[in-house]
């Protein structure tokens, strides 16, 4: 190991840091919009909107996302009269875009299920009583509901950002630049790939690090009631969210 | 401690004085590795059976070198990476020679050369680039090389070149063109001629060898060799078998094996059942 | 030449590449259930070393599914790849091996996808473990049952029956990764399909009946453990 060469890397990597974090975060935000959107589907007792959701969850969580990656980017080019005439094709025409979307759409079918998980883990005791003190559904939404399947589904939630950060390493695929892509063209300028991918992959590790820690932080913040615990709660183990 | 450290001296002395007395490896089988998306040098049919000029190639020089022979495929961005790690042999896979591999690897002779120059599509404007059907040596002819260059700059200004990553076309592309145009770096070529196709690029470069192939192609009537092609410099001198440095032997081996497909016509067969340009280099 | 539609390229005549994606699904089936089983054996050792009582265990075994957990997949098949036949080489030559030893793109792929899931299965397992009602233990070992007994008869057949869900899920994702391993080489499914698409000039279609197949796999997989749960959960009460 040449850690003079390591030091190079590093500063080589760290120019795709911006790209990378700006890919993870825009496709967690979009997705999470979708995932609302999503999770609503299924709650809202709507057969046709409940089966879209469904198949959507199904068909996005069932294939790899880089064969997604794929379909969007390549896949998509193969119509692009059709696309050109429906006005997409400068949007599909950015890697940039295509990575995008398909990190949102691949993002939103886990969330939308961690998302229902969150809500369907509100205490229907609550719920009802909230009710017989005549709440209205808006407030009780958001006063009594909203807060618990928050807290519920953070954990869930920052294994799935953390996910995300990883995939973005799949963009570089697509001829984009972020941590990856400039390892790839470093290694091709060097031929020194170990060296190389192991300080692509400390950055990855030190950026889930400061991801854990934001979460953590928020969780904190999000349920003064538990803290600090007049007596430990045990609570189940968690189970490693994949 | 001591101890531990006499045993542990003695131990990678007998390991070192083994590797030496057994370093006059006799090569019975060679493992060469291709990429498999590089027609027509070498591509990949279903089931991802390996065929192509240098797929060919490689079988008859290991016949003639009297080995067996085994041929690989090998994602083009991590070949020399993974030649020093020891995953094969040899790398036959329409690789120039240029100063920066070798200071990583060592080269046979040549046994093919290409001029590089764009591919673009009929309908673009950039079909008219100037110097179509000449080909210039950017050393040899280097006054004529860079008017043509500097020719193409104002046309090619803001437009988007994909090239795949870590060739010579994207060495060349970089040098020429960083700041003129938007550089685009793909894992092979294949898939910058779908971008080109799908019009996600303005022009690719890449060597004439694999453009005309590609132009051939019935999906992609529609696309050109604009321009005059280049060679030299930064483009390497020619194709030769990457190896790596300590197999002196090999290297031997596969010099010989070219020079007698050169002397007795059976490169010059293969390169014409394969390629519609003139390929076979100079002896 | 005619472009072919979609029958005829994924077809099975001369010209139709149906059996090669079909081979090819095998491939990744192959390479999964290998990698997925390689996992299982890392991850029962270093669930065992998190629950150990030795500090050093836990750290270690904490330490490596850090980070195998914040490392993008990608990057550790690619180590594996470059950085797997380095040290089998260097451990070759201790014992006087000359020269490389190379691993087949199979074998490193599976163990790549066997020290990433082997992550996600410790996680699994040690959740398992600790779901494991006390109580039972301790009477198992009031009777005098020694560790072995008990681990065979009291901790292993419920720690698997907790840990069925969970051991589905790192499955699905094992199914998923194995698509990386499409860039050492190993042609399974999505290298198959970018064969195809290079050779044809149809990405879409090529990567569309990928999608299906890793559907039908992932399908059927979902209805195999949600069997074995069923039936793992016939000796339980339900609440």
């Amino acid at each position: 190991m040449d850690f003079a060469f390591m030091g190079q890397a590093f500063m080589t990597l760290i120019a795709g840091i911006p790209l990378t974090l700006q890919l993870a975060f825009s496709s967690v935000a979009l997705g999470a919009v979708l995932a609302l959107v999503l999770a609503a589907m299924r709650q809202s007792g709507i057969l046709p909107l409940d089966w879209f959701a469904r198949g959507y969850v199904f068909v996005f969580r069932g294939t790899p996302l880089l064969v997604q990656v794929f379909l969007i980017y390549y896949g998509l080019g193969q119509f692009r009269p059709t696309l050109q005439e429906w006005g997409l094709w400068t949007f599909f025409r950015e890697p940039y875009w295509c990575a995008l979307t398909a990190l949102t759409l691949n993002t939103a079918a886990y969330a939308s299920e961690i998302i229902r998980g969150g809500l369907q883990s509100v205490p229907h005791g609550q719920v009802e009583a909230a009710r017989a003190c005549g709440m209205p559904r808006g407030l009780l939404f958001r006063r009594i509901v909203f807060p618990i399947a928050v807290r519920q589904a953070l954990p869930g939630y920052s294994n799935e950002i953390i996910l995300m950060v990883k995939a973005t390493s799949l963009a570089s695929i697509i001829t984009m630049m972020e941590v990856t892509g400039l390892a790839h063209k470093l290694i091709s300028q060097t031929f020194r790939a170990i060296e190389v991918f192991v300080v692509a992959g400390a950055i990855y590790l030190l950026l889930n690090f400061a991801v854990t820690r934001i979460v953590m932080a928020v969780e904190h913040w999000l349920s003064p009631h538990l803290r600090p615990p007049p007596t430990p709660i045990a609570t189940p183990p968690e189970a490693a969210h994949v | 401690m001591r101890i531990l450290k006499v045993i542990g001296l003695a131990l990678v002395g007998s390991a070192l004085a083994m590797g030496s007395a057994q370093a006059q490896k006799k090569w019975e089988t060679v493992k060469i590795a291709t990429e498999g998306a590089y027609a027509p040098w070498n591509f990949s049919g279903p089931g991802g059976k390996l065929d192509g000029f240098e797929v060919e190639l490689a079988n008859d020089l290991c016949r003639r070198m009297g080995v067996k022979c085994e041929v690989v495929a090998q994602d083009w961005d991590g070949i020399i990476p993974a030649l020093q790690a020891g995953k094969y042999d040899a790398i036959m896979a329409g690789m120039n020679v240029t100063p920066k591999r070798m200071e990583a690897i060592q080269f046979s002779r040549v046994y093919a050369a290409s001029p590089h120059g764009f591919g673009v599509l009929k309908s673009s404007p950039l079909a008219k680039l100037a110097g179509t059907g000449e080909v210039y040596h950017l050393e040899r002819d280097a006054a004529q090389a860079q008017t043509t260059i500097d020719a193409w700059k104002p046309l090619l200004k803001g437009k988007t070149i994909g090239v795949q990553g870590s060739t010579v076309n994207s060495a060349f592309i970089e040098k020429h063109f960083k700041g003129v145009a938007e550089i685009r770096e793909y894992k092979t070529t294949e898939q910058h001629d779908l971008d080109l196709a799908a019009g996600r690029l303005d022009a690719i470069f890449a060597g004439h060898s694999a453009l005309a192939a590609t132009a051939e192609k019935p999906e992609f009537k529609d696309m050109t060799i604009a321009g005059a092609g280049v060679s030299g410099d930064v483009l390497g001198a020619g194709v030769a078998v990457g190896l790596r440095k300590g197999d002196t032997e090999l290297k031997a081996m596969f010099d010989k094996a070219i020079n007698e497909a050169i002397a007795d016509g059976g490169l010059a067969k293969l390169t014409a059942k394969w390629f519609t340009v003139k390929m076979t280099p100079q002896t | 030449m005619q472009p072919l539609g979609f029958f005829e390229i994924m077809g099975f005549g001369p010209r139709g590449w149906g059996a090669a994606m079909l081979l090819a699904a095998l491939m990744t089936v192959g390479v999964s259930v290998c990698g997925f089983l390689a996992g299982a054996v890392i991850g029962t050792g270093v669930a065992a070393m998190k629950l150990s009582r030795s500090r050093i265990a836990r750290v270690v075994a904490d330490t490596y599914t850090t980070v195998l957990r914040g490392v993008p997949d990608l990057l550790v098949i690619y180590l594996f790849y470059f950085g797997g036949s380095l040290a089998l080489s260097a451990v070759g030559r201790w014992f006087g091996a000359d020269g490389f030893i190379g691993l087949p793109a199979f074998a490193t792929g599976a163990i790549a996808i066997g020290v990433v899931s082997g992550a996600y299965q410790a996680e699994v397992l040690r959740g398992a473990y600790q779901a494991l009602s006390r109580g039972e233990l301790e009477a198992a070992r009031a009777v005098g049952m020694s560790r072995g007994l008990m681990f065979r008869r009291i901790v292993a057949p419920q720690v698997l029956r907790y840990a069925i869900p969970g051991l589905g899920n790192v499955w699905q994702l094992v199914l998923k990764e194995s698509a990386l391993i499409s860039v050492t080489g190993l042609v399974e499914l999505l290298r198959q399909s970018q064969i195809g698409s290079g050779s044809t000039r149809q990405p879409f279609t090529f990567f569309l009946t990928a999608a299906a197949l890793y559907l039908v796999i992932t399908t059927v997989s979902t209805y195999a453990f949600q069997w074995a749960e069923t039936r793992s959960m016939r000796g339980v009460r339900r609440a």
